[in-house]
């Protein structure tokens, strides 16, 4: 249990059956008046944000969040399957959920899978992923024109730029937070 | 290492400050303003319902210095001023800390207007001292100091931005939160504003206004949205103030929060405490509005998180 005087900027709190992140928080009061707590939240379910005022007699319950490791099985009809390795139950994520984390599912990836409760609600992927370059246009050795970067498609089907010696069949180390290329990997 | 770092890059503007500390000595010793101390060591500060004092030994650290001030003034003194710290639990954001510094005066013979000419005066006394002219720059905002400043009462300014009547803000439990969320950011934006005139009940040491008995003689002064000092015409009516103090112990009970024995000096004293007018202003927010810093914690050396 929290009160509204332990509520602090990343808290995870549940209200009305929803987990919920506090975005902002801010402590006033006005002048002789009772102490209030100025707070932006975010519906972890849906993204939805919403401002609200409490008084330091409202109490709040921790948001029953959980992290476990999950390898991710495989994509039909917008639904994503992953697998928890211990015992072998599945859960299913929609494109949502996954968002731009899609274009770095790699088979059998091991990522971690955020559940309130029992429901699944989002995924966090290693920080950074080896792929296979799938298709890149040749270097032009002195090709000055089109810059320093060109782009290329990786075997998930994400495009992005890389530096101009990268070539097809080459892998290369990708920074999942920023989507961006990183580094050329040997071997 | 960092917090070293952090406090190096504080010179100017706690040198800003301390110019300003002076500055409002000047001002008081000027007018013939006694400079006061006062124990901030007391047996009990005076109860109200949303004030908590911290604990000291079997005694408490003074939320305000008004206890002991009105005493000098019921003993003779008619013109009193202080600057010292201020102690409350529980009290930390952006424009609070638990342990703050304020500057309290108080004059005999005379009621809340005379105040809201006080600050006018003082602020551009000032500001004038640091080279500021008639106008200060705070966030964004740009607000002129030349008075007179905007007085407005609080059923005005109710109605005005938040369009709801102040007894029913008060019926509906919402008094705080319409002030907080719907008047302040609107006050004081262009000029200093007193919104004036609160609800009676809202004055715990205040007169009630004899042509209106509905609303207290307190005012807040606010610039550029935050609230810088309450003042009050003081209430000399020992036993109305005894019934208040005890009505804002039954609340406090009722809310499980420390039960502060009354302060029974300072209640015999009242009743020989001429007419006065008496004002709180906040020296860390005033610091903040004259150095264009957003936080509190940026005009103190330390917070309590720092040490």
């Amino acid at each position: 249990m929290y009160t509204a005087s332990d509520l602090r900027k990343g808290l995870r709190i549940k209200i009305d059956n929803d987990p919920y992140i506090v975005t902002e928080f801010n402590f006033v009061k006005p002048g002789k008046g009772q102490a209030l707590y100025r707070c932006k939240l975010k519906n972890m379910v849906n993204g939805n944000q919403f401002e609200r005022t409490f008084r330091s007699v409202d109490i709040f319950e921790a948001a029953d969040l959980q992290e476990k490791k999950m390898q991710y099985l495989y994509q039909e009809e917008g639904k994503y399957c992953f697998m928890d390795n211990q015992n072998y139950e599945q859960v299913f994520l929609s494109a949502d959920q996954v968002g731009e984390a899609k274009y770095f599912l790699l088979d059998n990836i091991e990522v971690e899978i955020l559940f309130f409760e029992d429901r699944p609600l989002g995924i966090s992927l290693p920080n950074f992923i080896d792929v296979t370059v799938t298709k890149a246009d040749p270097w032009a050795k002195g090709d000055s024109v089109s810059g320093n970067t060109k782009p290329v498609t990786v075997q998930t089907g994400y495009q992005l730029q890389v530096p101009p010696f990268i070539e097809e069949g080459e892998k290369i180390r990708i920074d999942t937070r920023s989507g961006e290329y990183l580094t050329r990997v040997k071997g | 290492m960092d917090a070293d770092w952090r406090l190096a890059g504080k010179a100017e503007v706690l040198r800003i400050r301390a110019a300003m500390i002076r500055s409002i000595h000047r001002f008081f010793l000027e007018q013939g303003f006694l400079d006061c101390e006062t124990p901030l060591r007391i047996p009990a500060p005076a109860p109200e319902s949303h004030i908590d004092a911290v604990g000291s030994g079997d005694w408490f650290l003074q939320t305000s210095p008004e206890l002991c001030m009105k005493r000098l003034l019921a003993a003779g003194y008619p013109k009193i001023f202080q600057i010292c710290k201020c102690f409350r639990a529980g009290e930390r954001g952006a424009f609070h800390l638990p342990e703050f510094t304020m500057l309290e005066w108080y004059r005999a013979g005379t009621d809340y207007r005379t105040l809201m000419d006080d600050c006018e005066e003082l602020i551009v006394h000032v500001a004038g001292d640091l080279g500021l002219g008639g106008a200060v720059s705070w966030q964004g905002k740009k607000i002129a100091l030349r008075p007179p400043w905007e007085r407005i009462t609080v059923r005005e300014a109710f109605a005005r931005y938040a369009g709801l009547g102040v007894e029913e803000a008060l019926r509906r439990d919402c008094f705080d939160e319409t002030m907080v969320c719907a008047v302040e950011p609107h006050l004081g934006m262009e000029r200093p504003v007193f919104l004036r005139e609160y609800p009676a009940e809202l004055g715990a040491l205040a007169r009630v206004n004899a042509e209106n008995p509905e609303v207290a003689e307190r005012f807040e002064l606010y610039i550029a949205g935050l609230e810088l000092a309450n003042a009050f015409s003081e209430l000399t009516d020992a036993a109305e103030q005894r019934r208040r103090f005890e009505k804002a112990s039954r609340d406090r009970r009722l809310k499980n929060r420390t039960a502060y024995s009354l302060p029974e000096r300072f209640l015999a004293a009242l009743s020989r405490m001429p007419p006065s007018a008496g004002i709180a202003l906040g020296i860390d927010r005033l610091a903040m509005i004259l150095t264009d810093q957003a936080t509190i914690d940026a005009v103190v050396a330390f917070t309590p998180e720092s040490l």
